[in-house]
């Protein structure tokens, strides 16, 4: 063990199922020594991902003119690293579509440099949005 | 078709659907899979798809799809397999009442009053959220006090954000998904107030909708009074002590101008009311049959208008099975009645359905009373089967089939959930 080596304890609550397990990592320099806590191997892998490179898949709207309704809602392909995922809801703020608009097509391509892309999660059919549900 | 012109409906239907949410939608996919040739889907809304439009998170489908979709990806899936079938969506109209035999009374905007004809009906009217009216929080009555489904429909589909600094009471899964939605959207989220000991929201939502954002959850607390003239200034949030007192004297102020409530659903049974239908006080919605019959003839229903869900694979499932049996009521299969009485027994709070059949295989769901951790689920004397937990907040779920039913010769079969000793020796 070297001079300075830094140990460190973080818990995470699994989310699995609800049973809830209370896990804990333990860490020596960024590498785990340990994991506890965990009742299945499910929690035992989701404190390792949630250690290393914790990733959430994003959910939001953006801007659509036309439309049925003012807004479309938009999802991430694929887990984002999470520290990433304010700044990606910042930056779908500043999109504005147009309707139509199909399920699947590609809002924003290669988000925040991530190589995921962002793809409309309904079909937008063209409509007057300022009736509400129009 | 989908249309808000009665004048492009057909003459009759052989089943119609109240509701185009996730169970109006497998229903009429269910009535033509039975061979039922003209199913109509009636909305209230400009379209179909209930409350998975404005559920833009991801989770549904994992059951049913055997991936994970977001609400609306749900909603536009199970949409496309409607018109694909060929059954007609009349928008913008509200049934005001049924008769099994003979069809539904519709309102609309645009035509006033009209009767379709039918020859089965299935209620799939949901559930609706409930109210500050509800629970009575004391204080003024200011703007800026809404449901938390409510503000999801304005945040997600509207593209409007109900306020600046929100406190939300009650940490139901939509509580929580719409404390995440407004940070991402630039709002505050001050906390999340929840009245008993323990969250009602899932533990993902708990990590990734609190947790990840750092907005506290105040378990044993509530909201005891709202303040403000035309708007909401702040709540006084205050503990809750035994018998869940509120000990308002032990509160303080938290400056706000929204409050959102997530304090659960109400089956939407005015329409089953009207019906004089059987409703069993437990879940809020209709007595049904292993076919999803409700106690009048012809009248189907299925959905969170039976019992509130936890997940829309469940609904579908369900629902699927409620048209299946209107589809062939009305193109006269109708299957033999049911011969056993389902009742909920030790720790068990309702199941459903509430009767079933010896010679059919049937899917049986029910909420326990309390928390569990290895638990054995027994049916009466005739099956047990060992659980690894049971929650109040998970429906459980078990497949009774004619085989382990064949040495049963009563007429009530009595359903527990026990701790795993006493299970087993049994």
């Amino acid at each position: 063990m070297s001079e300075n080596a830094a140990t460190e304890t973080r818990h995470y609550l699994c989310t699995g199922c609800p049973l809830g397990c209370r896990l804990e990592v333990e860490a020596l320099d960024d590498e785990i020594v340990e994991v506890r806590g965990f009742s299945c191997k499910r929690g035992k892998t989701f404190a390792y991902q949630e250690f290393t490179d914790p990733r959430r898949s994003v959910s939001t709207t953006v801007s659509v003119d036309g439309g049925r309704w003012a807004r479309l809602p938009v999802k991430t392909a694929e887990p984002i690293p999470k520290p990433k995922v304010q700044a990606l809801c910042d930056a779908l703020h500043e999109i504005r579509l147009r309707a139509p608009v199909k399920m699947g097509d590609v809002v924003m391509q290669d988000a925040l440099g991530t190589g995921i892309d962002v793809v409309a999660t309904r079909d937008m059919p063209v409509g007057d949005a300022s009736v509400v549900g129009a | 078709m989908v249309t808000d012109r009665f004048e492009q409906l057909a003459p009759a239907y052989d089943v119609i659907v109240v509701g185009g949410g996730p169970a109006g939608m497998a229903a009429a996919l269910g009535a033509r899979e039975t061979g039922a040739e003209r199913v109509l889907i009636v909305d209230r809304e400009g379209e179909a798809g209930g409350i998975l439009h404005q559920c833009i998170h991801a989770g549904f489908g994992l059951h049913w799809f055997g991936e994970e979709l977001t609400g609306p990806e749900y909603a536009q899936r199970f949409f496309e397999q409607v018109v694909e079938h060929e059954i007609d969506i009349l928008t913008d109209a509200y049934v005001l009442d049924a008769e099994g035999d003979l069809g539904v009374r519709v309102m609309s905007e645009r035509y006033g009053m009209r009767t379709v004809a039918g020859s089965a009906v299935v209620l799939a009217m949901g559930a609706r959220e409930r109210t500050r009216g509800a629970i009575r929080i004391p204080g003024q009555r200011p703007a800026g006090v809404m449901t938390a489904g409510f503000a999801q429909k304005l945040v997600n589909q509207a593209g409007y954000m109900p306020g600046k600094r929100v406190a939300i009471l009650g940490s139901g899964d939509i509580g929580l998904i719409m404390a995440r939605r407004l940070v991402l959207e630039g709002a505050e989220v001050v906390g999340v107030y929840e009245l008993m000991a323990h969250a009602n929201g899932s533990n993902r939502n708990i990590v990734q909708c609190l947790h990840d954002f750092d907005i506290p959850l105040h378990l044993s607390t509530t909201v005891s009074r709202i303040h403000g003239h035309e708007r909401v200034d702040k709540v006084t949030v205050a503990p809750v002590g035994e018998g869940y007192t509120v000990l308002e004297d032990q509160g303080s102020d938290v400056v706000c101008d929204t409050v959102l409530l997530s304090i659960g659903l109400i089956p939407e049974n005015e329409l089953s009311r009207e019906l004089r239908l059987r409703l069993d006080p437990a879940t809020g919605g209709p007595v049904v049959s292993g076919s999803m019959e409700t106690s009048r003839d012809g009248v189907f229903a299925c959905g969170n208008v039976v019992h509130v869900h936890d997940i829309v694979d469940h609904v579908s499932e369900e629902a699927i099975l409620a048209g299946r049996s209107a589809g062939a009521y009305a193109t006269g299969q109708a299957p033999k009645p049911d011969n056993v009485r389902l009742v909920p027994g030790e720790n068990v709070r309702y199941c459903v359905p509430h009767t079933i059949s010896t010679e059919r295989e049937h899917v049986v769901h029910m909420r326990v009373t309390r928390p569990f951790e290895a638990c054995t689920l027994r049916l009466g004397d005739v099956h047990a089967r060992p659980l690894r937990y049971a929650f109040p907040g998970e429906m459980v779920t078990v497949k009774v089939r004619p085989r382990i039913l064949k040495e049963f010769h009563g007429d009530t079969l009595k359903i527990d959930v026990v701790p795993r000793e006493e299970g087993m020796s049994a």
